[in-house]
């Protein structure tokens, strides 16, 4: 009895020790981090932190004097806010139908070709792997600015991001409507749609809105590094300086707006497919 | 009788059913084609193809995988150099250049190109024989300016020809003259002085030279051992800048771990006030989720620009905004986490007489470290993707050599090695994380 006591503590002691050796190194790590990270910046963390008012104060301020002018500068740059969601709706559509492809062909058990699911993943690692900025601007160099650049590099990494999450939901997807459609001669093309899709088509739809909201933020921010949008409006709206703040705070209120909206609005259908499944 | 009429009925039913959903599942095709058909006309894809420049396009990937080496004459003061790219630090020793050129006498030089191409330049003239063509000779002069000679009377497709200009571009290489300078390129596969540049000592020498001289004793730089100096002049490389290449990669990942760890630490004790079970009075409780909801709802691009005016460019910044943002996230992972916790655990910790601290220490953490360490991994590895985005917009880690490189518009070559360290960097810190979270998630069943 002792003896257990005894082992029982030592291996307590153990553990102990590895968490705090664990929280050493993990403190000496953000501590030199945060030394490195503020010695490269140009300007210092302990100086900038009494500045990170200024700015928004500068907008707010503007803002307020010009408060009458806010309403006519948000319906200016409505279209630019449209071609924003549209670049993420369509490039999140076509990300997703891309992904469901790859994601069938890279599930065990519905793979077209059996032998290649390791090559499809490999594909969708990659194509996840890919930060958007990249293809975009290489696509811009060779497209030109414009929202196609976006919605491509948007696209594909979505491709490799959904493809990931829907191979997981198909996974968990009965193999018997398969079964039941191959044995009455069903193509492939047949089995997948009407046999894997019902199953799998609430989760897809979850994880696609999900994706829909990150969209849009990586939108917007493709714009500022010329790829139309709203982004694009920000950036040239933010390098006109004092005296236009008035529009970069119309901006950041449509884009707070919209943001917010489309979280609230995929969260609660999102809930409800997801409800739905289970119940 | 009752018996068939309920399946008649339910035949019907099922008929019914079966022609909604049928109807439904043609719709949604129906619809999303029809919203691909507005992005279409809204996006101007048909205009596309004329915008397109498909020149552009094939030297980025001509680029990416070959470089050229130009042959200068100048003809104010005369005299030949020979450069990489026709780049400052990429030029050869006077005199010097690689074994496809031979200088002939003071002020002539004969060029090999690819493909059996040969061209001499004598002087302000220039002969270049081109098979299946026929002889060209080019001769400048200050009062005429370029004066060309072809051996048939149409100038073909690949010569623009004009007093001041002449370009020649053929399967061997290219040439171009002005009244300033003659010029030769050729093109050859790889990417040029990747490891060292012309003025190191161990520039053109082999994989096994440098390991021998690595070994060797007889110093080739006095002052250093060979092997530092070859690591020396790989990190200095003027060409590549790997060294200040890796230094953005690892800032790149710095804010990356900055911002999320930070955003992790800053989250916990805040998810606990939002959380329903730790959180008795509403009104903070509502406060704190809004708190969350509107760091998330600005967006970390909105975050990086008003950081960026306070703190500067550098990878700081691009932390703090990581850091910002995800600390809404978090807070509001975390506060699902607090609420799902099992609250006999806590009581029992509590019936042993523990202070509310040693209640959460040893009854609550235990219970969410391990979701909570795997959604902090999860971050983590999609942070260094954004982390490369907002390099490229506050000016700081790889982000930022990326978009430089692409704005110069010639760099490809830079352009696709920063391209592949980034997925390489994605790549590893993915399966890091990923076998962090395997071992996490492990260890947590282990323990139960």
């Amino acid at each position: 009895m002792a003896r257990v006591q005894a082992e029982y503590m030592a291996m307590t002691r153990r553990k102990r020790m590895y968490g705090g050796v664990m929280l050493i190194v993990f403190i000496a790590l953000m501590v030199s981090g945060f030394r490195v990270a503020d010695s490269r910046n140009a300007g210092g963390f302990w100086n900038g932190i009494g500045n990170i008012f200024q700015f928004p104060a500068e907008v707010l301020r503007e803002a307020g004097e010009k408060i009458a002018n806010l309403p006519g500068l948000m319906w200016t740059f409505l279209p630019s806010l449209i071609e924003t969601v549209n670049i993420a709706a369509a490039s999140t559509l076509l990300g997703a139908i891309m992904a469901i492809i790859l994601s069938l062909l890279s599930t065990r058990g519905l793979a077209k070709w059996p032998r290649l699911v390791g090559l499809f993943r490999r594909v969708m690692d990659i194509l996840r792997a890919f930060p958007e900025i990249v293809i975009a601007l290489v696509l811009i160099f060779i497209l030109g600015g414009g929202p196609v650049p976006a919605m491509i590099a948007i696209a594909l990494h979505t491709a490799g991001a959904l493809g990931k999450l829907f191979s997981e939901v198909n996974e968990n997807a009965s193999l018997k409507p398969v079964e039941g459609l191959q044995s009455v001669g069903a193509t492939w093309g047949q089995q997948m749609w009407l046999g894997v899709m019902p199953q799998v088509a609430p989760n897809y739809l979850s994880y696609a809105l999900l994706r829909f909201e990150i969209n849009i933020r990586a939108s917007a921010i493709l714009g500022f590094v010329g790829s139309g949008g709203i982004g694009y409006d920000l950036k040239n709206a933010f390098s006109w300086g004092q005296g236009r703040y008035d529009a970069v705070a119309a901006i950041f209120l449509l884009l707070f707006l919209t943001i917010v909206f489309f979280d609230q609005l995929s969260g609660r259908y999102r809930n409800k497919l997801i409800g739905g499944g289970t119940a | 009788m009752s018996m068939a009429e309920t399946t008649t009925g339910s035949a019907f039913d099922a008929i019914g059913h079966i022609r909604q959903k049928r109807r439904f599942a043609l719709a949604v095709p129906a619809v999303i084609l029809a919203y691909f058909t507005y992005v279409f006309f809204a996006f101007d894809i048909a205009g596309l193809a004329d915008r397109a420049r498909m020149d552009n396009a094939r030297i980025l990937i001509a680029d990416s995988y070959s470089y050229k080496t130009h042959v200068t004459r100048d003809n104010r003061t005369g005299g030949f150099t020979v450069a990489v790219e026709g780049e400052a630090k990429g030029t050869w020793p006077a005199g010097q250049g690689p074994d496809w050129v031979r200088f002939e006498g003071e002020d002539a030089v004969r060029v090999a190109l690819r493909h059996g191409h040969e061209l001499v330049i004598d002087g302000p003239g220039l002969r270049y024989d081109v098979p299946g063509y026929g002889l060209i000779t080019a001769e400048v002069s200050r009062r005429e300016g370029v004066v060309l000679d072809l051996p048939t009377e149409a100038v073909p497709g690949w010569i623009s020809a004009s007093d001041a200009r002449v370009d020649i571009i053929t399967e061997g290489g290219r040439v171009t003259i002005t009244k300033a300078r003659i010029e030769a390129m050729r093109y050859q596969f790889g990417w040029e002085l990747f490891w060292f540049t012309l003025d190191s000592p161990f520039h053109g020498k082999s994989f096994g030279e440098l390991v021998g001289l690595a070994l060797s004793g007889d110093r080739v730089v006095a002052d250093k051992s060979n092997l530092a100096a070859i690591v020396q002049d790989v990190w200095t490389n003027k060409m590549w800048r790997h060294g200040d290449v890796l230094w953005a990669i690892f800032e790149t990942i710095l804010m990356a771990f900055l911002g999320t760890m930070g955003a992790a630490m800053v989250a916990l004790p805040l998810a606990f006030a939002a959380a329903r079970n730790f959180s008795p009075l509403m009104v903070v409780r509502g406060a704190v989720r809004r708190v969350f909801d509107f760091l998330r709802g600005v967006d970390s691009l909105i975050w990086t620009i008003v950081l960026s005016r306070a703190f500067g460019p550098g990878p700081m910044t691009g932390a703090l905004a990581i850091l910002i943002t995800d600390t809404g996230s978090f807070g509001k992972l975390f506060s699902e986490a607090l609420e799902n916790v099992d609250q006999k655990q806590i009581e029992g910790v509590a019936s042993t007489g523990a202070k509310p601290l040693q209640r959460y220490r040893f009854g609550v953490i235990p219970q969410i470290m391990p979701v909570l360490l795997s959604q902090v991994l999860y971050y983590l590895e999609a942070n260094t993707r954004s982390a490369t985005i907002i390099g490229a917009i506050t000016g700081g880690g790889i982000g930022l050599l990326l978009t430089q490189a692409i704005i110069t518009q010639k760099d490809w070559e830079e352009v696709s090695y920063y391209i592949l360290l980034i997925l390489i960097m994605v790549m590893v810190m993915d399966s890091a994380s990923g076998w962090l979270r395997r071992r996490l998630i492990r260890s947590s069943h282990g323990g139960n």
